[in-house]
């Protein structure tokens, strides 16, 4: 008893760990040089990467040409032809968009950047995200189509859901003026839909005529990859996670039906239901009814990353420790509540990493859609490889176009990182 | 621990089960229980594990479904209904043995979720209500700080002024202090030693049988979903009538 007393009134100076165990010589000798097999392994592979580099110099820099008039002058030099990406970048990006045009889809993919970028923010996270992505929207498919038309009835259903919901989530907690905004909001929608339908109120659009009209077969390249990953992944994330509470559900249909087409979704490839969404979905559909191809293929993606999603929901759903639950249960929350507060703002920080891998596999999966004619940005590459004048420089086109590539999911990989840690700040033990 | 017993005959009955039933499955976990609580009684529930004592009391906010019997609590008759439910639930606290704070909300969030969400009380009054419970809980100073970053000493206390923040007539403690390091436990009995003193009807699933000396107005003894016997604390320890209930006592008082 006397020796602990002791040995607590004064404790032992700490000392240094030993000095070859620190400071960047410790560290190579621990890390790179501590055996002889591992000295050797560390050799070898560092006379690999400066091999592979300095070919690469000498190839894509040193030996490169890059300007050229056609393929065989650029064919002179041993090295790379860059003057291939010079001639036909413009191609890559925006596909068969009308030439003199090209500055919209350009501006298009910058609004879409620029949306991005701005609810990457977690400041964001709140009414200002909607406001974002509407106008960052609207500009991006302006600029795309060149004039757009807004009937009647989409403002009615507007009116009537967000009066409905909020009616419905608001009650009690808004202000009476609010309040009676969205009873206005949905008896206004609900009566001028139900005057849509019987034909009383006539058909009426808001049209905006920008500039001239591109249609959607012209659309190709980055401008395609984008919206299709973008607005694929917002409308199947919501769709997933209501799919993934639905496998859930304790009512027996509810759940039936979510299993049913999860199962069925993510039991045929890709490309079949493409396939079914270009050729099948017009037979059963009556004639003279047409819609967008571009349309249809979203909806497939839509339609297949939700069942995926919805998987990966479901696992951090399970995560969850069942008394989570029953915490909110026994406060009085109810489901909805419950649902919103407590159990998706921690299952869905579980999924992160598995839910941005998901993501980056349909930013790469948007290709698919070239087997139903649409050009994204690897296939718009692919055709510019075609021309005559320039045939023989694949690996140039290639490697230009994986760059792009590496571009956009290293980033959504590094925003995962971020977001990981962001969430998780003060709540790691 | 000067305790004042409070005078239950005429106090009205907050809780009563009748005839309570319930199986998981083929396995009856309760049988025929018949319990009435009366206000600002306080009530330690013990006996063996398995013996349905933590069922019985999740019964009662209707975490768990019984299905023989009635269950009233507070005037309102537990069925099915959702509203039913949810009123009971809005009189009736629960603390739980692994504290069940929610990691992604600083205490104070956690605190003000129910009385914002559930009572719609505005933000202001909530938070100045969850200060006050704090200050009573003696953690006033970890308002900002994650559950994660609490002893889990701490984190009990603020489930319980979590369950508070609701202003219930009723509190449910399911082996508050089972799942805390011995020297927490003491700091988690004087807030509940506390607030039976302020004349809360209590019902605690508890081992502390200290606890149950000092504040109960009686103590039940369940096993194998039974009520074997309930008396006042004193004449339980000092001479229970069953053998089930002897061994059970010469096995946790050493």
């Amino acid at each position: 008893m006397t020796d602990l007393a002791q040995s607590g009134d004064a404790p032992r100076p700490k000392m240094s760990p030993p000095a070859d165990q620190t400071g960047i010589v410790g560290w190579l000798k621990r890390n790179l040089f501590s055996s002889w097999g591992n000295s050797l392994t560390t050799i070898v592979l560092i006379a690999c990467v400066v091999w592979i580099i300095d070919w690469f110099i000498d190839w894509g820099l040193v030996n490169a040409t890059f300007v050229a008039a056609n393929g065989p002058e650029c064919g002179k030099n041993a090295g790379a032809c860059w003057a291939l990406i010079g001639e036909k970048y413009r191609y890559i990006f925006f596909g068969s968009f009308p030439y003199e045009q090209h500055w919209r889809p350009l501006f298009a993919c910058i609004a879409m950047l620029a949306m991005l970028l701005a609810s990457a923010d977690r400041r964001m996270w709140n009414w200002r995200l909607l406001v974002i992505w509407s106008v960052g929207s609207f500009v991006t498919f302006l600029l795309m189509f060149g004039e757009l038309r807004f009937p009647l009835t989409i403002f009615l259903i507007v009116g009537l859901v967000v009066g409905g919901v909020g009616m419905g989530l608001r009650a009690g907690i808004a202000s009476p003026r609010e309040m009676l905004t969205y009873r206005v909001l949905a008896i206004v929608g609900g009566v001028g839909l139900a005057g849509r339908i019987a034909g009383v109120i006539p058909a009426w659009g808001l049209e905006i005529n920008a500039f001239s009209y591109v249609e959607t077969g012209l659309w190709g390249g980055l401008p395609v990859t984008m919206i299709l990953a973008t607005y694929g992944l917002v409308f199947a994330f919501p769709y997933g996670i209501l799919l993934a509470l639905g496998r859930r559900s304790n009512l027996p249909l509810i759940k039936g039906l979510c299993v049913g087409f999860i199962e069925l979704i993510r039991g045929v490839p890709l490309i079949s239901l493409l396939i079914m969404a270009s050729v099948m979905l017009p037979l059963f559909l009556p004639t003279g009814s047409n819609i967008d191809k571009f349309l249809r293929a979203l909806v497939a993606v839509i339609f297949f990353a939700g069942a995926y999603i919805a998987e990966i929901i479901r696992g951090g759903l399970q995560s969850l420790p069942k008394g989570q639950f029953e915490a909110a249960d026994a406060m009085g929350l109810n489901y909805v509540q419950s649902t919103t507060l407590i159990v998706l703002p921690q299952a869905l920080r579980v999924v992160i990493p598995p839910l941005i891998n998901t993501f980056i596999g349909f930013f790469k999966d948007t290709s698919l859609v070239l087997i139903i004619g649409i050009f994204d940005f690897l296939n718009t590459a692919n055709q510019a490889l075609v021309d005559p004048n320039w045939a023989g420089f694949p690996g140039e086109v290639y490697l230009f176009a994986a760059a792009i590539y590496f571009i956009f999911c290293y980033s959504m990989s590094r925003y995962s990182k971020y977001l990981e840690i962001e969430l998780n700040k003060g709540t790691r033990r | 621990m000067a305790r004042s017993k409070t005078d239950l005959a005429d106090a009205p009955t907050v809780i009563e089960l009748r005839g309570v039933n319930k199986w998981f499955g083929q396995f009856q976990v309760l049988t025929d229980i018949n319990l009435q609580v009366k206000q600002s009684e306080k009530i330690v529930v013990c006996g063996p594990s398995g013996s349905g004592k933590s069922t019985l009391i999740r019964c009662i906010n209707r975490l768990e479904e019984h299905q023989a019997g009635d269950l009233v609590v507070h005037g309102i008759t537990l069925t099915n209904d959702v509203k039913n439910v949810e009123a009971i639930r809005r009189e009736v606290g629960m603390v739980f043995q692994s504290f069940n704070l929610f990691p992604h909300l600083t205490i104070l969030e956690n605190l003000t979720l129910a009385p914002i969400w559930v009572k719609k009380m505005p933000k202001k009054d909530a938070e100045e209500i969850a200060m006050n419970l704090l200050t009573r809980v003696r953690i006033p100073e970890q308002a900002l700080k994650y559950p994660g970053q609490l002893s889990g000493g701490q984190q009990q206390r603020v489930a319980i002024a979590r369950a508070l923040c609701m202003r219930p007539k009723i509190m449910l403690f399911d082996e508050p202090t089972s799942a805390l390091d011995p020297e927490m436990v003491k700091e988690v009995l004087d807030v509940m030693i506390e607030l039976a003193g302020e004349g809360m009807t209590m019902l605690v699933v508890t081992h502390e049988m200290g606890f149950a000396r000092a504040v109960a107005d009686r103590v039940i003894f369940m096993d194998r979903g039974e009520i074997v016997e309930q008396n006042e604390p004193e004449t339980f320890f000092a001479n229970p009538q069953n053998d089930r209930t002897k061994l059970f006592l010469s096995q946790i008082l050493h």
